[in-house]
């Protein structure tokens, strides 16, 4: 079968692939990090850009309810006005007891915000701190760390919340400092267990030996190489988180055991509205039509970060 | 289930209804585009190979010269990105460049077969053996019972097959996996099989078992080869014809002999003058007519009358597993190891996957502590050293790993990179760290503009030269290169190799370079440790171990090495 | 695989010790008297309060009372109710319509987000894929009583498709609305895990080898694709157990289910806390025998767990 074998010697001619110097550095472009790859991946996206800006209007909101209504929620709930309709200057109506649907849903926009953004931060310093030793180091302290959290984990987030708001140290104080401790207290193992499982990954890479064997010490090859390579997946879950945590408290509020109805939110305005749904529902519509716009600008920056910050999209 | 294909050619092996004169598979001008985030990239440009009914052709490039995206192509496995967008890729005379999915899905594995590369990625993790067997043999309308699934492992060398076509891919071992792989692509008798690296992921022991064995039973099918490499050394060897690819185009083919000692264009002779493989034979070659060993390797490499910089005595390190409840075994991954490394020199460590040669560098870096032995360094034992002391003791060696993608920090710059062992060491200030960065990117050779740069910017040799760069920083005496060329292309590993040269005859470095490449060592070791199971087998000087092998291991490892019976004219490397 | 069973129990027990521990331990064992703090507002009478202080050992060490705890609750002697009712015979009634509940969920959502997650995976990048990703982010974003209250509204009152509550009339089809409406937030993640995993898996060395082997594209996607990416996604349906448990609270609730979420969401309303806590040990012991059982599937479906550390 070898009888017939192509024996010629085909040679290309040198100017169709003109040999490069072995190995040359590319000059041409700008230097690029992590962070700046993203940034110009995220620039581009719409996702991106719709909840980025969303979440701005929700944050000055937040901040500044007295800039989009001159209502004062609570003042004039008059009961004459009770489930009334939309009115000029009171575009989304009364509630059952005639106070400003608008109005309240714009001042109920801090609590939530708060409750997200608090609870994320606590979230964020104790489960990240557990997790990156618990993955760091292993052994025992991993041991603990591990059961400690699955004991929390056995405990769903919304029985585990029942449960701890029996107590009396939370019957007692109602607000939204409480809130904020439930779900954190609940909610840090998700974010311990993300942190361990990301710093595992990164401390056999061969750069954390390279340090160790330039005399970094290991806490400090913790701190300056193995956490920046960890952060990326921890600001995707703190930012979905967020939302998370928003409309958490909204179903806590929902249960009566969230925020106390004293204070204005976008939880218990729904849990209010519940009575009137059939006659009128509207007025659980539009506070619920904010939670979730809030909500849905969080997770989707979360999304786009997670599409951004994702190693094998980076440019080699 | 797919249907019979009767064309004019019979697809079982017979010699009659074969045109012998008749290409089996022809390339013309083939070319390939892929649809990147950057635009259009074209990969391949004007490719051509001609394979003859049986015939084995190899194409041989480094990373990026289109050889496997030339190869995928003819078994229709472009990724989605990438499509043929011109020339002719014809089968028997028919042109399945742009043939419908339903027509390639007929040809694949009982005309086309494929082996791919990584044993381990390549099979599915939660199919035992046999099922994968099983299902390529249905699908391809071949009996599929447990004796023909057992016949067709064994077949492939794996003895035992019954009991092991029950098993999980991970209970095998690499050789196995990849036996497995060899199995399930001739198990429909293909008349064409591509072998991607087939054994670029395997032992070096282990990778001659297997091209020997794969070579047997294509011979006996009369199956053609298409066998893609980066070795030349290997592609002639195994090779009747070889295709040189760079940058997307062939630049040269011919028989795999005239090619070797006749390269026309000058990649191929690049190439040809680079690969360890050839060079190796050649320095054997030539020691064989006499010419004397000084003459053949750089000036630094003669010994100098000069002190043991290291004393390895008795090493031994023992891990502990975990077996099951409470159960535990000792391992010894290093067991009773001594040998001295000369300053100025440099002492290759060479063994196999398990052979312990790891362990020993990270011992010598006191990165792990051993279990029993000692480490003398200057005549110091490094075991008695304080904390304080151990910290300077870090300055005067430094290592280079393998990894070129995981050694360097990515959230780092370069220049950030190369001057954390100065600020860690407290070095100078700001201003004088900044020049020494830059001298030391010279010595290198790269360009200054590298400093503001990104690890992931830079391709795998450079990023290599940045860690080369890092670990001159404190002045070292002693470098531990642990596989530093092992991930590299020919020609990069040989500018590399070159550069670490240079580094050593000016600087007067002494190197501790492990590796499982002989013939890598043959260009650049005065000395060879030879470690197998955690033990030393056999030391001496390069010229003794090469000539006059003592030790069966050291032999086998020796006959590995591709290309070690073929007729190359001696050359000055 | 004998002794990955083992392991896992062992770990699994200290694990349900730890949390019904926790449980009690916030509501018995803190400073202050636990029997009035129970009651919050409502102090019942002394004849009552006597009789509780005992039923709940008291008077006896905190450990003897744990255990004696753990006892009850193994021989489901789980008290009294503030109407006298024993807790255990109540639960026996609600306990199967929320498990026919939670089935019916649990189907919905994993048919479902596995089916459309497969195809969003398998089409990344186009129309569908699109879509569906933005629809499960929205899905995610609308707390499940909102969502709750807009399917009754719009199936059960304005459509007239389904019955709006359910009350005594408990069957498969009438628990379907509120099946579907639990369903939903845990939907989203299955589809996206599904999703991604079938992405991850799509380029897989060997996918790319089992295609080259000759297989349709059927087999591949099925034998191989989707056979590998499940692993993830089963993992994730134990855990999602929890959030239907919580969801079932507000579900059960809106439609009128006769069930556990139902009689949990009363004893709050009515701070009675010796029911919450015995409700919540029960629903714990289940969760964590259910993620036992979630893990077992998962070593039969990737053997490499099996022979693991």
């Amino acid at each position: 079968m070898k009888s017939n074998q192509d024996t010629t010697h085909f040679v290309a001619p040198i100017e169709e692939t003109p040999l490069l110097a072995t190995d040359a550095v590319k000059t041409d472009q700008a230097p690029l990090s992590l962070w700046a790859d993203a940034w110009r991946k995220l620039r581009r996206r719409p996702l991106f850009i719709v909840s980025a800006v969303m979440i701005l209007v929700i944050l000055v909101v937040a901040f500044f309810p007295g800039l989009f209504t001159q209502t004062a929620p609570n003042d004039n709930c008059q009961l004459a006005n009770s489930d009334g309709a939309p009115s000029p200057g009171h575009p989304f109506g009364f509630t059952f007891q005639g106070c400003d649907v608008y109005a309240r849903v714009i001042y109920g926009t801090q609590a939530s915000v708060m409750v997200g953004v608090f609870a994320v931060i606590g979230v964020l310093i104790i489960g990240v701190t557990l997790g990156a030793l618990a993955g760091f180091y292993g052994g025992w302290v991993d041991s603990v760390i591990a059961r400690l959290g699955d004991i929390f984990f056995a405990l769903p987030l919304v029985l585990g919340a029942l449960v701890v708001t029996q107590l009396p140290f939370f019957r007692e104080n109602k607000s939204v400092w409480t809130v904020i401790m439930i779900i954190v207290l609940l909610a840090w193992p998700q974010m311990a267990r993300l942190t361990r499982g990301a710093v595992i990954e990164v401390r056999n890479a061969d750069f954390i030996t390279a340090a160790r064997s330039l005399g970094v010490s290991r806490i400090q090859s913790l701190i300056k190489h193995v956490l920046p390579n960890a952060l990326a997946p921890i600001i995707v879950l703190a930012t979905m988180e967020l939302g998370v945590f928003i409309v958490l408290e909204a179903t806590l509020s929902f249960l009566g055991i969230g925020l106390p109805g004293s204070i204005m939110s976008w939880g218990n305005d729904i849990s209010a509205a519940q009575s009137s749904i059939r006659t009128n529902p509207a007025v659980l519509l539009y506070p619920a039509a904010a939670l979730s716009i809030t909500v849905l600008s969080f997770i989707m920056l979360g999304d786009a970060l997670r599409d951004a910050l994702d190693p094998k999209s980076r440019q080699r | 289930m797919k249907e019979a294909h009767v064309t004019t050619s019979d697809v079982t092996i017979t010699e009659a209804g074969t045109p012998a004169d008749r290409p089996l598979l022809e390339i013309r001008d083939l070319a390939i585009t892929f649809n990147t985030s950057n635009g259009e990239v074209k990969a391949v440009r004007n490719a051509h190979l001609t394979i003859m009914p049986g015939e084995t052709v190899a194409i041989v490039g480094e990373s990026g010269s289109g050889k496997s995206t030339t190869a995928l192509a003819a078994i229709g496995l472009l990724p989605g990105n990438g499509r043929v967008s011109g020339g002719q890729i014809l089968l028997d005379g028919e042109d399945i460049s742009h043939a419908p999915e339903k027509r390639m899905i007929e040809l694949r594995g009982n005309t086309i077969g494929m082996v791919p590369q990584d044993p381990m990625s390549n099979l599915n993790p939660v199919w035992k053996i046999g099922y994968q067997v099983k299902e390529t043999l249905q699908a391809n309308g071949r009996p599929s019972g447990p004796e023909d699934i057992a016949k067709v492992l064994s077949e492939a060398g794996l003895p035992d097959s019954h009991r092991r076509a029950k098993q999980y891919p991970h209970e095998f071992s690499g050789g196995m996996r990849q036996r497995a792989l060899i199995a399930i692509g001739l198990s429909c008798q293909p008349r064409l099989l591509i072998a991607d690296e087939p054994t670029s992921a395997l032992d070096v022991t282990v990778q001659r078992q297997i091209l020997d064995h794969l070579e047997g039973m294509t011979s006996e099918l009369g199956t053609a080869v298409l066998l893609i490499t980066h070795d030349l050394g290997l592609a002639a060897e195994r090779a009747d014809k070889v295709v040189v690819m760079y940058r997307g185009q062939v630049v040269e083919s011919g028989p795999s002999l005239e090619l070797l000692q006749n390269p026309q264009h000058p990649y191929t002779k690049r190439l040809v003058e680079s690969a360890p493989s050839l060079a190796s034979r050649r320095i054997q070659v030539a020691k064989e007519q006499g010419v004397e060993a000084a003459d053949l390797l750089a000036p630094a490499a003669v010994a100098r009358a000069a002190d043991n910089v290291l004393q390895i005595q008795d090493l031994r390190k023992v891990y502990k597993l975990r077996q099951g409840l409470g159960k535990s075994s000792d391992f010894a991954a290093v067991d009773g190891v001594s040998f001295d490394v000369l300053r100025g020199t440099t002492t290759a460590i060479v063994g196999e996957s398990g052979s312990g040669k790891s362990t020993v560098a990270k011992m010598v870096l006191q990165l792990e502590k051993p279990t029993d032995g000692k480490i003398l360094f200057d005549g110091v034992d490094t075991s008695l050293l304080k904390p304080s002391e151990l910290f300077k003791f870090r300055r005067r060696v430094q290592p280079i790993f393998q990894d070129p993608y995981g050694s360097l920090d990515p959230m780092y710059n370069i220049f950030r990179t190369i001057e954390e062992p100065l600020r860690v060491h407290k070095i100078g200030n700001k201003a004088s760290r900044e020049k020494k960065v830059r001298e030391l990117l010279d010595q290198v050779a790269l360009p200054q503009s590298t400093m503001q740069r990104y690890p992931n910017e830079l391709s795998g040799g450079q990023r290599q030269r940045v860690a080369i760069a890092r670990a001159l920083a404190l002045d070292p005496e002693v470098i531990i290169c642990d596989e530093a060329v092992s991930a590299l292309d020919v020609l990069v590993q040989a500018q590399v190799l070159n550069l670490l040269a240079d580094l050593q005859s000016n600087l007067g470095l002494t190197y501790l370079f492990i590796t499982h490449d002989l013939a890598v060592v043959r260009q650049i070791a005065d000395h060879v440790c030879v470690m197998e199971k955690g033990r030393l087998v056999e030391t001496g000087s390069t010229d003794d171990v090469f000539d006059a092998p003592q030790q069966e291991y050291t032999q086998a490892l020796l006959n590995a090495i591709p290309g070690a019976k073929l007729m190359l004219p001696p050359e000055v490397a | 695989m004998i002794q990955f069973i083992l392991r896992r129990l062992l770990q699994v027990i200290p694990v349900f010790l730890g949390t019904t521990l926790l449980v009690y331990f916030m509501v018995f064992a803190l400073p202050g008297d636990p029997i009035r703090a129970l009651f919050g507002d409502r102090p019942p009478s002394e004849a009552v309060i006597a009789a509780l202080r005992q039923q709940y050992n008291l008077d006896q060490p905190f450990w003897v009372q744990y255990g004696l705890f753990l006892k009850n609750l193994f021989t489901f002697n789980l008290g009294v109710d503030f109407t006298g009712q024993p807790i255990a015979a109540t639960l026996g009634r609600v306990f199967p319509v929320t498990v026919m509940l939670a089935v019916e969920a649990l189907v919905i959502q994993a048919v479902f987000g596995i089916g459309f997650g497969l195809i969003a995976g398998l089409r990344k990048g186009k129309i569908f894929d699109s879509s569906v990703l933005l629809a499960s982010l929205v899905v995610i974003a609308i707390p499940i009583f909102v969502l709750g209250f807009v399917l009754q509204l719009v199936f059960g009152v304005y459509l007239g498709w389904a019955k709006p509550t359910v009350g005594t009339d408990v069957s498969w089809s009438t628990l379907l609305l509120p099946a579907f409406a639990l369903a939903l937030v845990s939907f989203a993640y299955v589809l996206r895990l599904t999703r991604a995993s079938v992405i991850e898996n799509s380029t897989a060395d060997y996918v790319r080898t089992a295609t080259a082997k000759g297989l349709s594209r059927p087999r591949v996607v099925m034998a191989h694709i989707l056979r590998n990416s499940m692993i993830p996604v089963v993992t994730y349906l134990g855990a999602s157990l929890g959030g239907l448990m919580g969801g079932a609270i507000v579900t059960e609730g809106i439609f009128n289910v006769p069930g556990v979420g139902q009689k949990l969401y009363q004893a709050i309303l009515r701070s009675e806390g010796p029911t919450v806590v015995a409700i919540v040990s029960v629903l714990v012991l289940v969760f964590v025998i259910a993620n036992l059982l979630v893990d077992l599937l998962y070593a039969w479906l990737d053997p490499r767990i099996r022979y693991e550390k």
